[in-house]
């Protein structure tokens, strides 16, 4: 009900908006909204957003994999962070603009290239987490499960994992919302859909009602995944903390 | 099954490079069906000789030697439970081959049943003790290491609780070590006591009940008590 309310507050105050600046800057809701019919008829919307959202998935999925898995090393062997350590604050302030131009210079402007780009981005944000969590990780449950000869994987699965649980959705959360902003400059800079290349198109036509349409429905989208997906992940995760409470 | 153990030192390197004796000299051997009690004051070293005999600390002086293929349960001091999982599914976790019947009658000895369902943070310690206990037990342990299970609980409860590790001990044929500085809990679950000295640990008395722990008297565990507190372990 907050929802729909601070919705309708949106769309009222973007209505305003619009009279008082005038349609050639802020087009009012009802021209975004035609525009967005269009582009759903002719079926250009959901390319473009099944284009963007299959390389967030890439992105992000590999992002996570190669950094939780970097950042539980780095966690758990000095070795390993004294190594890595000098990388990670090199990626970690590198600015996302020269990974992806170096990204398309180097492997051309292919979709190898923005994949990789994007993940890039995410990758240290993820490593620096995990490594947090495998340092907090327990050394009193390590000892037990090595007392009761807790076979490798079965130790990894019920007592590493439900300690790192919390660093992995907080990686993940912190990730996502940055991938969500790095595609899109991946894609202006350097690939025919998505979009971020739509976005570019409007851009160079000033086509405002058509830029607006798909910003407007990439934020949909996040929102909608943000809490079908994210959020209930979470409370999943965290559930026998609140059963304890 | 037997547990030779023979550890001439141990000890440990401040960060400053100091170098501290925890364990001296220990040197005892445990049989099968056979309660030790290992008795100290607090600091004195025995729960780093529980982690050496545990396995879980290699470095050390000496060697233990065990039989080959033993099955090793233990209760920390603190239980150590993983928040995550049940009462239940904690227990499974260390013993995945437990039967319905066993598990269930350990519950009822340990007066979990009505827990089972419920997770460590809803449980007092009291609770999370015996679950710690019921997952040792549920390995059907050859060697079962039990540090200070009674430590911190109120009168009443630890006194059943003794008796309920004393009904389970009895019931199975294992060695067990257990690490108290209560007198009595020592006098009434062991076969045989190792007095401790203060770190660095080495043994100063050994003290070995003859009477079976079943057939042990009242006014029979209090000679061994007063006896056993008017040693002179200070001079020793």
């Amino acid at each position: 009900m907050l929802r729909l309310l601070s919705f309708a507050l949106f769309v009222a105050t973007w209505w305003i908006a619009s009279l008082v600046i005038g349609d050639a800057k802020l087009p009012a809701p009802p021209a975004v909204l035609s525009v967005l019919i269009a582009e759903a008829r002719s079926g250009a919307l959901f390319v473009n957003l099944g284009a963007t959202l299959a390389r967030v998935a890439l992105a992000f999925t590999l992002a996570m994999a190669i950094g939780s898995a970097i950042g539980y090393l780095m966690g758990r062997v000095s070795l390993a962070n004294r190594l890595g350590d000098p990388w990670l604050i090199l990626l970690l302030n590198l600015p996302a603009l020269v990974v992806i131009v170096l990204a398309y210079i180097w492997a051309g402007l292919t979709e190898v290239a923005a994949i990789a780009a994007i993940a890039i981005n995410k990758l240290p944000t993820a490593v620096v987490t995990l490594r947090e969590g495998a340092r907090a990780l327990d050394p009193a449950l390590d000892e037990m499960a090595t007392a009761f000869a807790l076979p490798r994987g079965r130790a990894f699965r019920h007592v590493i994992l439900p300690q790192l649980a919390p660093y992995i959705a907080a990686a993940a959360r912190s990730g996502l919302s940055l991938v969500w902003k790095i595609v899109l400059v991946a894609e202006y800079l350097g690939r025919p859909n998505g979009v971020g290349f739509e976005i570019g198109v409007a851009f160079q036509l000033f086509d405002i009602p058509l830029l607006l349409a798909y910003s407007l429905s990439f934020a949909g989208v996040v929102l909608v995944i943000e809490t079908l997906m994210v959020q209930p992940f979470e409370t999943r995760l965290t559930r026998w903390r609140l059963r304890a409470a | 099954m037997q547990l030779e153990v023979n550890i001439t030192g141990k000890s440990f390197e401040s960060a400053a490079g100091k170098r501290h004796d925890v364990l001296d000299n220990v040197t005892f051997t445990l049989n099968a069906g056979e309660v030790g009690v290992l008795f100290g004051p607090s600091g004195c070293g025995k729960s780093t000789l529980l982690k050496i005999l545990a396995g879980l600390d290699g470095n050390y002086r000496g060697h233990v030697t065990r039989s080959p293929g033993m099955r090793l349960g233990m209760v920390f001091q603190e239980p150590r439970l993983l928040p995550w999982r049940t009462v239940e599914e904690n227990v499974r976790l260390a013993a995945p081959d437990v039967d319905d019947g066993t598990l269930a009658a350990l519950f009822e000895v340990l007066e979990l049943s009505a827990h089972c369902n419920h997770f460590p943070g809803e449980l007092s310690l009291g609770l999370a003790r015996r679950v710690a206990l019921a997952r040792a037990f549920a390995i059907e342990p050859d060697f079962l290491i039990l540090d200070e299970p009674l430590a911190s609980l109120d009168n009443a409860l630890a006194g059943r609780l003794r008796d309920q590790v004393a009904t389970l001990v009895a019931s199975r044929k294992m060695m067990t070590l257990l690490v108290t500085h209560d007198l009595d809990d020592a006098v009434r679950l062991g076969d045989r006591l190792f007095f401790l000295s203060p770190r660095p640990a080495r043994i100063l008395h050994v003290e070995t009940i003859v009477t079976p722990r079943a057939t042990r008297s009242e006014p029979e565990i209090d000679e061994i008590k007063r006896q056993l507190s008017q040693l002179d372990l200070a001079n020793m």
